[in-house]
């Protein structure tokens, strides 16, 4: 756990000066259900990538590879926009996929 | 150097022109209309490179200067009364991004009922926002402390937004004589804006008024705090330039033969001008009185005024607003407050006077003044100067 700044650490006026560090902040760890995604049934449309509202669904070369579990919020969207035919994401709850890592 | 007759309002535009600001987002409202009307006329005719902005009402205003100042701009804006209550929410996120946006502020009566005239009841609401404030007695003063208030409000030390209030009506809409400068000594003591942080930082990409939860807020307004601790030595060196500059002094407030003074009284904007000819009538009668103008409201530099107001037996303070629940009027209260480390306390006498435009008058302020030349006169609650029972 980083430690919080004292008031002196803190850059003037409350703005924040490093770009892109919202990367570092883990709101994976506010799901309550998490997106499964099948790589065999998936069909490459996208629709999961285009609507996820946090940029977690993962691609490269032109492909999903996966989801950013440090990031999904677990909103469900991408689950939702799956077309029914491929259904390649089930959301699951996010304390089951803990137990079974575990 | 030219003398020129002006309205406040007018040497206000005139003031804002020579500091050349780069954006002025503003919304009309009586007695500043006229003001942004002359300045619009400066912007039209090519006299000024000003990008003004109109709106659709005072809390857009202070927002586009709010964006206009995080880009890295220069700003200048103005309003009163509702208008800036309308905005109130604004100035706050103003000063806490720390832009040093420089607003005139006409000082008039909040509703209800509606009344257009004179009145500090408008900047008193907004005392805690964390703006410095800066009041004028003339219309001199008007376009010295707009002046000033560019260099103040950019200081690197400062970076906060300033309010440089002034009575409506009163001084917005009367001609007085003034000085004025050329447009390139003006530009020679104010000089170019160079912001600290600006959003055209290509290279390092900032987010100005993000989202705080309950660990950071905190810290946060503490560095704000932090930050008002250097606002007085920079009014007081900036006045100091601009005395070697214009040959007019400026300070955190001005006194009248306070030094053997035994009644003392204390005021802010054109009342003063009244006051200062009761003060110098009541001396060549041999009355002990005192005057204390105070131009810095915010910060209230309570440290000298309580060392000013030590040795009398009575500070009389003439509030132009009211603040209700409470026992006294806005400067009465801080009066009082920065009279409470003293050893020896005076009695702090607090009179409401002249809202919503009721004039006041020498002999008004005479009577006040001799009622308190006895020490022994007691008086619990705060007075009326001129209300009708």
């Amino acid at each position: 756990m980083k430690k919080d700044k004292g008031w002196k650490e803190l850059p003037m006026g409350g703005i924040i000066d490093e770009p892109g560090n919202a990367r570092e902040y883990h709101t994976g760890s506010w799901r309550t259900y998490r997106p499964i995604w099948f790589a065999e049934r998936c069909i490459q449309c996208f629709q999961c990538w285009v609507y996820c509202p946090d940029n977690s669904i993962l691609a490269k070369d032109e492909k999903i590879i996966g989801i950013d579990y440090d990031h999904c919020k677990g909103c469900g969207i991408c689950a939702q926009e799956c077309p029914e035919k491929a259904h390649a994401i089930e959301m699951k709850l996010e304390a089951e996929c803990i137990l079974a890592e575990e | 150097m030219a003398r020129v007759s002006l309205t406040g309002n007018d040497a206000a535009a005139v003031a804002l022109k020579q500091c050349r600001p780069d954006v002025a987002a503003v919304y009309p409202i009586t007695p500043q209309t006229e003001m942004m009307h002359k300045f619009a006329e400066f912007v039209a005719d090519g006299e000024v490179n000003t990008e003004l902005v109109t709106v659709e009402s005072e809390h857009s205003a202070m927002s586009a200067c709010v964006g206009a100042s995080a880009a890295g701009a220069r700003v200048g804006t103005a309003t009163a009364s509702c208008g800036l209550a309308l905005m109130w929410e604004i100035t706050y996120v103003a000063s806490a991004m720390r832009l040093p946006i420089v607003m005139a502020v006409m000082n008039r009566a909040l509703s209800a009922p509606i009344n257009i005239h004179c009145d500090h009841s408008d900047s008193m609401g907004a005392r805690d926002a964390g703006w410095i404030h800066l009041h004028c007695e003339n219309a001199q003063e008007i376009y010295d402390n707009i002046i000033q208030g560019f260099r103040i409000a950019e200081n690197p030390d400062v970076l906060l937004p300033v309010m440089v209030c002034f009575d409506g009506f009163v001084l917005s809409h009367t001609m007085e004589v003034l000085d004025t400068m050329e447009d390139k000594q003006v530009w020679d003591f104010v000089g170019e804006y160079k912001p600290k942080n600006t959003l055209f930082d290509f290279k390092r990409p900032k987010t100005y008024g993000p989202l705080d939860l309950q660990d950071y807020y905190f810290e946060h307004r503490r560095t704000q705090w932090e930050a008002h601790k250097h606002i007085i030595p920079v009014v007081e060196k900036t006045g100091k330039e601009y005395s070697k500059l214009t040959g007019r002094e400026y300070g955190l407030f001005e006194k009248l033969y306070m030094d053997d003074a035994e009644v003392a009284l204390i005021a802010l904007g054109s009342t003063n001008g009244t006051a200062h000819v009761v003060t110098e009538e009541l001396r060549a009668k041999g009355k002990k009185v005192g005057l204390v103008k105070l131009r810095c409201f915010r910060p209230f530099p309570e440290d000298l005024i309580a060392e000013t107001f030590k040795n009398v037996h009575t500070v009389i303070v003439l509030d132009r607003s009211i603040a209700f629940g409470t026992h006294g009027g806005p400067l009465a209260l801080e009066v009082r407050a920065a009279m409470y480390r003293k050893p020896k306390q005076p009695k702090v006498v607090n009179y409401i006077y002249g809202l919503g435009g009721r004039d006041i008058n020498t002999e008004q302020i005479a009577e006040v003044f001799e009622r308190h030349l006895d020490p022994k006169y007691e008086m619990p609650e705060a007075g009326f100067i001129g209300l009708r029972e």
